[in-house]
């Protein structure tokens, strides 16, 4: 069976963890382990922007992959992600590689000044989990009722589904 | 359907590094250069249906970049990314042809929804040249059939006249074929993607053409229920087609020239004053400079339409022509009747050709017209023509002989076939009343079926 391994860093609850690596365990055909060493992000942090540069992190996370088949790791960074050329980003991915990372912090309702809310929160955080690993399994955007519809907001997370359309569940390992 | 093409142009590699891999994402095919002079190297070899270009570069900067690209590709849709401090180089862009601007950095929503228009632009852009390309590949001079040296010159001239928006006037006897020129230059004209609205002159008493020409408000006469849109103002940026100019009256003449040399005017009991821009066409079978002669013309307004003129030959100085003509309408009018005609019998286009053609193309037409109706396929026959035939011949042409009394016995019996043996309609087309016909039918022994 293949592995996920999800890689922690930043603050995060280790109840929202669990929960978290529950949820993929139910649709994805991995074993979900949780790294127990969190991830060093000093790398990838800017100062100018106050942010984390997320292909930074993608790096370092390639780095520690064994290179198993089918296998993959996940970051999950409890800071606030961007791109050079983009104010931020919820996740990124390396395209049909090994390693993807995403952030729950612009996922979070009290981010835009609402009130907590953990069940959305996990929600978000496995539509943008699950949509950032397909991309690792070579998936594009999907036009469909799919998770790998493009997001470009959190209001958008919340209209798609957290599954796969039938056509690219087949991209995912058996 | 293939995914879209991006061109990411940038001098950061960061930049072109993100947003490759951003776009990758969304399966979009990113190219990338770091400088404009790299950029136009890619668009060299093939087109990008999005161009994404920072305004600040060394060297070519975007602005640079844009005027070039646009000069290439006139339809290049360029997204320019601007930094904090360059907005007011953006405006300049937009004006320059930019489709928008974007500032560095993103958020992604806007980046995401901006690439989605830009692309649905392109595609709608795409549409249109291919809409275009489908409506000019439709060849404007396809009605007008005739291979004759006098036809070849005049279409050469129509070509000619076409590309510029001068005035056009046609001359030519009544069924020329003068508004068929008219629509072909037209449709070569760079007007054509707007509408050629024809007036028939002669066929409107003087009240109604000016009705017609400058429309009226609510009220403005008895009848007047409605405010309507005159026929200048639905030509306005294509063509008016005024036929039969030569018939308008004195007061409308005034009024014409007026709007000539203004280009604008008043509806009929309105006050406002419309403005409108179109090419003038107009036709006459006669001759104008006699009717300023005669006082029956105004002058001035005979130059102002006497711009450039373009003769239509009468059928009789273009014998040549006629059985490209004769078959051109025989096809026609076999798709029209559904009745299978293939061929036209030599004796009979031996009579189309010696016929002097008084009517012109529309007579021939007509005559064909005549033929398929009371003849049988596959052949059109001498015998089905209403022409007659060549003095001292052999009676191909009017089996019956060319007594008077023989031409009327088979031109009534033509007729009656014609109209499947109904006498009010023959009667009316022969302009006869009823009884006369009934008495002639018994008269010749004619058959009504």
């Amino acid at each position: 069976m293949p592995r996920l391994t999800l890689v922690t860093a930043g603050p995060l609850g280790r109840g929202y963890l669990e929960r978290l690596a529950w949820r993929l365990s139910t649709v994805l055909p991995h074993a979900v382990i949780v790294a127990g060493a969190p991830l060093n992000l000093s790398p990838a942090w800017d100062p100018e922007r106050g942010q984390y540069h997320s292909t930074r992190i993608l790096e370092l996370l390639a780095r520690g992959e064994t290179g198993e088949e089918g296998s993959r790791t996940l970051g999950v960074v409890g800071e606030d992600l961007f791109v050079p050329i983009l104010t931020f980003v919820f996740g990124e991915a390396l395209l049909g590689g090994p390693a993807a990372v995403f952030s729950p912090v612009r996922l979070s309702p009290t981010f835009y000044g609402l009130p907590r809310n953990k069940d959305l929160l996990l929600e978000r955080s496995l539509k943008e989990a699950l949509h950032e690993l397909g991309h690792t399994f070579g998936l594009y955007h999907c036009p469909r009722d799919c998770v790998m519809r493009a997001s470009a907001n959190a209001d958008e997370v919340d209209l798609k589904p957290a599954r796969f359309c039938e056509a690219c569940a087949r991209a995912l390992p058996a | 359907m293939d995914k879209a093409s991006i061109l990411v142009v940038d001098d950061e590699k960061v930049v072109r590094d993100s947003l490759t891999r951003w776009f990758g994402e969304y399966g979009y095919r990113v190219s990338t250069a770091g400088s404009g002079k790299e950029a136009l190297g890619l668009l060299s070899e093939r087109p990008f249906d999005v161009m994404l270009v920072d305004i600040k570069m060394p060297g070519m900067d975007g602005l640079e970049l844009l005027r070039r690209t646009r000069e290439a590709v006139p339809d290049a849709v360029v997204i320019i990314m601007t930094a904090y401090g360059t907005v007011d180089y953006a405006v300049q862009a937009l004006k320059q042809g930019a489709y928008d601007f974007v500032k560095k950095p993103f958020d992604p929503d806007d980046l995401a929804r901006l690439v989605e228009k830009a692309l649905e632009h392109r595609g709608l852009v795409a549409e249109n040249i291919q809409l275009k390309r489908s409506l000019d590949q439709v060849s404007q001079f396809d009605d007008i059939v005739g291979d004759s040296p006098e036809m070849r010159d005049l279409l050469e001239m129509v070509r000619n006249v076409a590309e510029t928006d001068s005035t056009v006037l046609i001359v030519g006897e009544s069924g020329t074929g003068k508004e068929l020129i008219a629509r072909a230059v037209h449709a070569a004209s760079p007007r054509r993607y707007m509408p050629i609205v024809p007036v028939s002159c002669g066929a409107l008493p003087d009240t109604l053409v000016e009705s017609e020409l400058f429309g009226h408000e609510k009220g403005a006469f008895t009848g007047a229920q409605y405010r309507r849109k005159g026929k200048l103002e639905l030509a306005d940026g294509g063509t008016l087609f005024l036929d039969e100019i030569g018939e308008i009256s004195p007061k409308t003449q005034v009024d014409l020239l007026r709007v000539l040399e203004e280009r604008a005017f008043t509806r009929l009991g309105g006050h406002e004053v419309i403005h409108v821009d179109f090419r003038l066409i107009t036709a006459t079978h006669r001759d104008l400079e006699q009717r300023v002669a005669e006082g029956k013309f105004r002058q001035d307004l005979f130059y102002r339409l006497n711009v450039v003129t373009l003769r239509c030959p009468p059928l009789r100085e273009r014998t040549g022509d006629i059985p490209l003509l004769a078959e051109h309408f025989m096809k026609k009018l076999s798709r029209q009747m559904s009745r299978r005609f293939e061929l036209i019998e030599p004796e009979a286009m031996e009579l189309l050709q010696r016929h002097p053609w008084p009517g012109n193309v529309r007579e021939l037409e007509n005559a064909i017209e005549r033929a398929m109706v009371v003849g049988t396929p596959p052949a059109i026959r001498a015998r089905d023509l209403p022409v007659p035939g060549p003095a001292g011949g052999e009676g191909a042409a009017r089996p019956g002989g060319t007594s008077l009394a023989a031409v009327e016995r088979e031109h009534i019996q033509r007729i009656l076939l014609k109209h499947r043996g109904n006498v009010t309609r023959a009667a009316r087309e022969l302009e006869i009343d009823r009884v006369t016909l009934y008495n002639k039918i018994k008269k010749y022994g004619l058959r009504r079926e």
